[in-house]
């Protein structure tokens, strides 16, 4: 996906852009609203990380201004205010969610992708191996005329899988981008969710293999 | 308005204390100028008779003679059978009459009656006497006339003047009294409208009063005014720095729970990941915490004067789903939403509210592991319930009165980030709305069931 993040804080932003390049998204990054509209102007993006707080205006001014100007463009505010009060605000002038600082990444790639669904996937996020398509946007797997829904860690999982096909993923990899920092995990939970996936995918074109003593990849049947 | 500090009650009582000073100052002068009157009145008859009775005195050769004139006896008549009495005294002699009537101490002069008042036959009695020279110039006879009549008259009518002096002083206190408490009551209007006004602002109404106060009245407007100015400014510079503090706070947090997913993800050994892990704990931990206080403030300072919107109870339920759909599809947790079958309205602040539900379902989606169920339903009987069933691990061996006290948490929370702040302001939340936070077991199995109940409107 692609991402445009709209933060002042330097530093914060240059962690943001580096975690979600590791999930394997292009981000930009606008430090002033004014960089962030010429960013707009040039490319498209998937979806736009928006802080409220920003040294030349308000990010709810810059929102209302895309809004207004038809720019459909998925918007998830990432702010550093309470909850509750401020969420009902920020929905009302046109965001699509909102995080509040600090946040977990798989909480936002989880946000990223609802929004992504409701906007009825207008981000093409198909991946192709095998005669087997993921779309990670609706959640399914497609193959031979078979559409199989996925739970959210399935999806997860095919994610990793798909992104790179025949490579070899560790368990402890595959457990880091599966739960989140702050859930205990052990590496049993990994071989469930693998079991399941293997189910999902009977009658299609790939399956995935145990690499002994080294973890699992995904190749054809 | 009671105590000593009450104006109106000073007022009225120093109002009420002036009439009756007045109503009784007002029944003595008109008793007393009245009984002057009636005693000038008997006086001035009196007088009469003893005239008319003098000039009917004769000198002849024997002497003086009297042809009493029953007319000048009659004129004293008075329906009060007043007695009368005369006697005619001429050269120490008592030519007719009472022979026991006293004469007066001192002798009148010719033209001026002399009036006395005493008791005589076990009555007492005002009298007058006259002189009269009877006789040819050479002898002179000095006759003095004495009439004296009894004064159950005078004291009749003493009686009747006091009986209405008494109504009219009476009726004018009562008027002066009713007065004295439309007065106090006008003159103190202001400071109730004044008060009102103030009294039903909301709590962040920190607007001026434009009450347009009586002069008196202006220099405690313009303090309250004043005052209110500077309460805004201190409350907007709280505000400010509430938001200023968490983004302070906040945003250096999270850069360094960014960084420490990146250098996650770098690491190989166990031992430093797990170091990473518990630090990333740490963070969401102290940030979880000030959002909840933050929120606990927030619950606080609203409950204190309530919104009351219409509002029903299934909409804010869907909202707060959607919210947190994400959350627990993250850990394959589905969320099963069972609506009432009809609209279920309360009255209320739907901010509070939502932060109430969040906080239970957010405690069910945590306490909750991979692939369960949690089911939220609305119903309504004579209350509205909304009970959030989760199959987590319900609250252990624990008082589960104590879960909605403030940093109280279940007895086996271990391993989860949490605040002990969600119920406690849930219960809050409830507690503002006339209602409350019941929580029990799972009744079908495993889990907790946290019920938010409010009145229905």
């Amino acid at each position: 996906m692609r991402f445009l993040l709209i933060e002042d804080n330097i530093t914060l932003a240059a962690a943001i852009v580096e975690r979600l390049r590791l999930d394997g998204h292009a981000v930009d990054h606008a430090d002033t609203l004014d960089t962030a509209r010429t960013c707009i102007a040039v490319a498209e993006y998937d979806l736009i990380l928006l802080d409220i707080m920003l040294p030349d205006g308000d990010g709810r001014t810059f929102l209302r201004q895309q809004r207004r100007a038809a720019r459909r463009t998925p918007v998830i505010v990432i702010t550093a205010r309470s909850e509750v009060s401020d969420r009902v605000s920020l929905l009302d002038i046109g965001a699509d969610d909102y995080m509040t600082k600090p946040f977990d990444f798989s909480e936002l790639e989880a946000r990223c992708r609802a929004v992504l669904r409701r906007q009825n996937g207008a981000a093409d996020n198909r991946k192709i191996f095998a005669d087997t398509t993921l779309d990670s946007t609706a959640g399914e797997l497609l193959f031979g005329g078979h559409v199989v829904p996925l739970r959210n860690r399935e999806l997860r999982l095919l994610e990793v899988f798909f992104g790179a096909p025949r490579q070899v993923f560790s368990k402890s990899h595959l457990i880091d981008r599966l739960f989140s920092l702050s859930d205990e995990a052990s590496e049993n939970a990994i071989e469930v969710y693998v079991a399941r996936l293997r189910k999902r995918l009977e009658g299609s074109g790939a399956r995935i293999e145990t690499v002994r003593g080294l973890g699992y990849r995904m190749v054809p049947v | 308005m009671s105590g000593r500090g009450s104006i109106r009650r000073r007022l009225f009582f120093q109002l009420v204390g002036v009439a009756a000073l007045l109503s009784l100052a007002f029944f003595l002068v008109v008793r007393a100028l009245a009984e002057q009157a009636a005693e000038g009145t008997q006086d001035d008859i009196l007088t009469a008779s003893a005239t008319a009775i003098a000039d009917s005195l004769n000198s002849e050769d024997r002497g003086v003679t009297l042809e009493l004139p029953y007319s000048a006896l009659s004129m004293l008549a008075t329906i009060n059978d007043d007695r009368v009495f005369y006697r005619v005294v001429a050269n120490q002699e008592t030519l007719t009459g009472y022979d026991d009537l006293p004469l007066p101490k001192e002798l009148p002069r010719l033209g001026t009656p002399v009036f006395a008042t005493f008791a005589y036959r076990g009555e007492e009695v005002r009298a007058v006497s006259v002189i009269r020279p009877v006789g040819p110039a050479t002898d002179i006879t000095e006759v003095i006339v004495t009439v004296a009549q009894t004064r159950a008259g005078l004291a009749a009518i003493s009686r009747r003047i006091t009986t209405t002096a008494t109504g009219i002083g009476l009726g004018f206190f009562l008027l002066a009294t009713a007065l004295s408490l439309w007065a106090a009551n006008t003159a103190l209007a202001p400071i109730a409208r004044i008060t009102g006004s103030v009294t039903r602002r909301g709590p962040k109404e920190l607007r001026p009063v434009v009450a347009d106060p009586p002069t008196e009245l202006v220099p405690l407007v313009d303090a309250l005014n004043s005052f209110m100015a500077r309460l805004r400014a201190s409350l907007y510079q709280t505000e400010n720095f509430i938001t200023e503090a968490a983004h302070r706070v906040r945003t250096p947090l999270a850069t360094v729970r960014a960084q420490a997913e990146v250098t996650y993800r770098k690491l190989n050994k166990p031992e430093h990941k797990k170091a990473i892990r518990e630090m990333i704990r740490a963070i969401d931990e102290s940030a979880r915490s000030a959002g909840q206080m933050l929120d606990h403030a927030m619950v606080t300072f609203r409950a204190d004067s309530l919104t009351r919107d219409r509002l029903d109870l299934n909409v804010l339920m869907a909202e707060v789903c959607d919210r947190l759909a994400p959350t627990a599809d993250l850990k394959d947790i589905t969320i099963h939403r069972v609506t009432s079958e009809g609209p279920a309205m309360f009255e209320g602040d739907g901010i509070l509210v939502q932060a109430a539900l969040q906080n239970i379902l957010d405690n069910a989606i945590k306490y909750s592991s991979e692939d369960k169920e949690i089911v939220v339903r609305v119903t309504v009987s004579d209350m509205l319930y909304l009970a959030v069933t989760d199959q987590g691990r319900g609250f252990g061996d624990v008082d589960k009165s104590s879960l909605t006290l403030r940093f109280t948490r279940g007895s086996n929370v271990e391993g989860i980030v949490g605040s002990g702040l969600g119920l406690a302001i849930a219960s809050e939340v409830g507690r503002a709305h006339g209602g409350r936070l019941e929580i029990t077991q799972n009744p079908e199995g495993a889990g907790a069931c946290v019920s938010l109940i409010l009145p229905r409107s």
